[in-house]
């Protein structure tokens, strides 16, 4: 016994550094796969490099002409303004989906499964089916709409209607995910200051606004985090229904770097938008953060 | 009734999916829209099978994620193990970054890099691709759930004079099956959801699912049924996988966020 207890400290040192060994082989896959596209995308940007040419370092010239370029910065409207949207109503709506499902009803393990479908459906086929029934004539929300006696609508062929007919996809594919960490918030909810607040003569909506709102704050402060990365970066359905159309009225900075790199091969811009388009991920998730570290404390 | 509500936008989008899977052409196209096929019909699924190649796309799916999650595993589960016990949790922080960066941004590296090395339009290039998705996915999940193994099994194993290595082995890596379970359908769903890898960086007879239902078939054809019935067969594995694992789910889409909530 005492010794292995002399033993010790050189024991855990050794299994410390084992442990570390545990870890490098996917380190290594890591560095490869994830690591070095950062350096090298950050290192391609400073050059004018079309694929198939010979690349001439430009320094910081790709970004002089991104804060020049007024299509990227219509790309930066167009992509706040489907984030905001796409972050707002499914959380709103998820939030509200999580009182309901927190309640007890029969076949309620079924119907929360079904709800939550959306959530990993393949985003191309939502996206394919979604785009057949947006369509003008023969897509099924206009004979929907025209149901309840509103005029068709042109969806997604029209420039003003392209965003919000997408965020109505992003809603219907993201919504459960908010839905279900709200859910978990109220599951770990204490029953004491409900009680108290009742025998006080609380209403239901009091209840809500001064007990269950702030108890699951945080919970919706990380689903409005995650849902704001994910928006953000949206990519597939965009592409696959509007394709940034019409014209460029929904073209997104993921869809402006998606053409820039893969349709005009021009990989030294692209990687500046990569660049730029990080930068801005970055900002609004250590907003989000830091709202997040606020609302902990109140 | 309000559950009625938001159930069923749910629902009726994978239900109008079937249905002009199941109808033919001239029902799919007509206005008012038929709502129940009727007969139904399977000539939509010959269809994308037997002209459009459905099935060789659908086993390069099954080669990419399938190889990509393999490869996750062998790597991810013993990092998973050394990230909980050595507690390196600034590690994890780098899953959260790696979450946070657009799948596109990899691509023109990866791109770049694969066509001077000739790999673009192999398998060989998708399934390296993946890694992206599958290996941070695979090290989050299995870090996570070796925290919560007991630690007093290994460390009576230790003093017996077990290594490290025969103690992982042999005690840790058979009680984490369960999270080594979900860590696998997570990273085979999300490789095989991804569309951006496969259209750019696969060739014709190298396109995964996804890909090649946008590609192949909406540049082919415009015809709803065979579209329809393609969508359905990308989607349905991922719904019967999903089946499996339901409550485990956040967890996997909300990596890197939810730490500390």
């Amino acid at each position: 016994m005492s010794a292995v207890a002399t033993a010790r400290p050189g024991f855990l040192a050794r299994r410390q550094r084992s442990y570390f060994l545990f870890i490098v082989p996917a380190l290594l896959v890591v560095g490869a796969v994830i690591i070095f596209p950062w350096l090298f995308t950050l290192w391609m940007s400073a050059f004018d490099w079309k694929i198939g040419t010979t690349p001439h370092f430009v320094g910081l010239d790709n970004y002089a002409k991104l804060a020049a370029n007024t299509r990227f910065h219509e790309a930066v409207g167009h992509t706040l303004y489907f984030t905001v949207l796409a972050v707002i109503f499914p959380l709103v709506l998820g939030t509200v989906a999580a009182l309901i499902f927190h309640r007890e009803f029969p076949f309620r393990g079924v119907l929360r499964s079904i709800f939550t479908m959306p959530m990993m459906a393949t985003p191309v086929a939502v996206a394919l089916v979604w785009t057949m029934m947006f369509h003008p004539q023969q897509g099924v929300l206009n004979y929907l709409l025209s149901l309840v006696g509103l005029p068709p609508s042109l969806w997604v062929y029209s420039p003003t209607l392209v965003i919000p007919s997408l965020v109505l996809v992003e809603i219907w594919h993201w919504t459960p995910l908010v839905m279900l960490i709200v859910l978990g918030g109220l599951a770990a909810l204490p029953i004491e200051p409900y009680e108290s607040a009742r025998l006080d003569g609380a209403s239901e909506w009091q209840l809500f606004r001064y007990i269950t709102f702030p108890l699951v704050a945080p919970f919706i402060v990380v689903a409005a985090v995650i849902r704001t990365i994910d928006a953000i970066k949206a990519f597939d359905t965009i592409y696959v229904i509007s394709q940034g159309g019409p014209g460029t009225a929904s073209e997104t900075i993921n869809l402006y770097l998606y053409l820039q790199a893969f349709a005009f091969y021009n990989v030294g811009n692209a990687s500046a938008v990569v660049v730029v388009f990080f930068a801005l991920i970055l900002a609004l998730a250590m907003l989000l953060l830091y709202v997040r570290q606020r609302t902990k404390w109140t | 009734m309000s559950v009625a509500v938001i159930v069923s936008p749910a629902i009726m989008v994978f239900l109008w999916m079937l249905s002009l899977s199941l109808k033919n052409e001239i029902d799919n196209l007509a206005y008012p829209p038929v709502f129940i096929p009727s007969p139904p019909t399977l000539s939509n699924f010959v269809q994308v099978f037997a002209d459009n190649s459905m099935g060789l796309y659908f086993w390069n799916s099954v080669v990419v994620s399938g190889l990509g999650t393999l490869i996750a595993l062998l790597v991810g589960i013993p990092a998973g193990y050394g990230i909980a016990r050595a507690q390196a949790h600034k590690l994890t922080v780098m899953i959260l970054i790696a979450r946070m960066t657009p799948a596109l941004s990899y691509l023109i590296p990866l791109f770049t890099v694969f066509q001077f090395f000739g790999l673009n339009n192999t398998l060989t290039a998708l399934v390296i691709a993946h890694l992206v998705i599958t290996v941070p996915i695979v090290v989050y999940i299995m870090a996570g759930y070796f925290e919560t193994l007991p630690k007093e099994l290994e460390e009576a194993a230790l003093i017996d004079g077990g290594s490290v290595w025969t103690t992982f082995r042999y005690v840790a890596l058979p009680l984490a099956r369960p999270g080594i379970v979900v860590g696998t359908i997570l990273s085979f769903i999300f490789s095989w959801n991804n569309f951006v890898f496969g259209a750019v960086l696969a060739g014709r007879a190298t396109r995964t699912l996804p890909a090649a239902v946008y590609n192949v078939l909406t540049f082919e054809q415009l015809a709803w049924g065979p579209l329809a019935a393609a969508a359905l067969v990308v989607t349905i594995p991922v719904l019967l996988l999903t089946i499996v694992i339901q409550k485990e789910i956040v967890v996997g889409l909300t990596a890197g966020g939810v730490k500390g909530a």
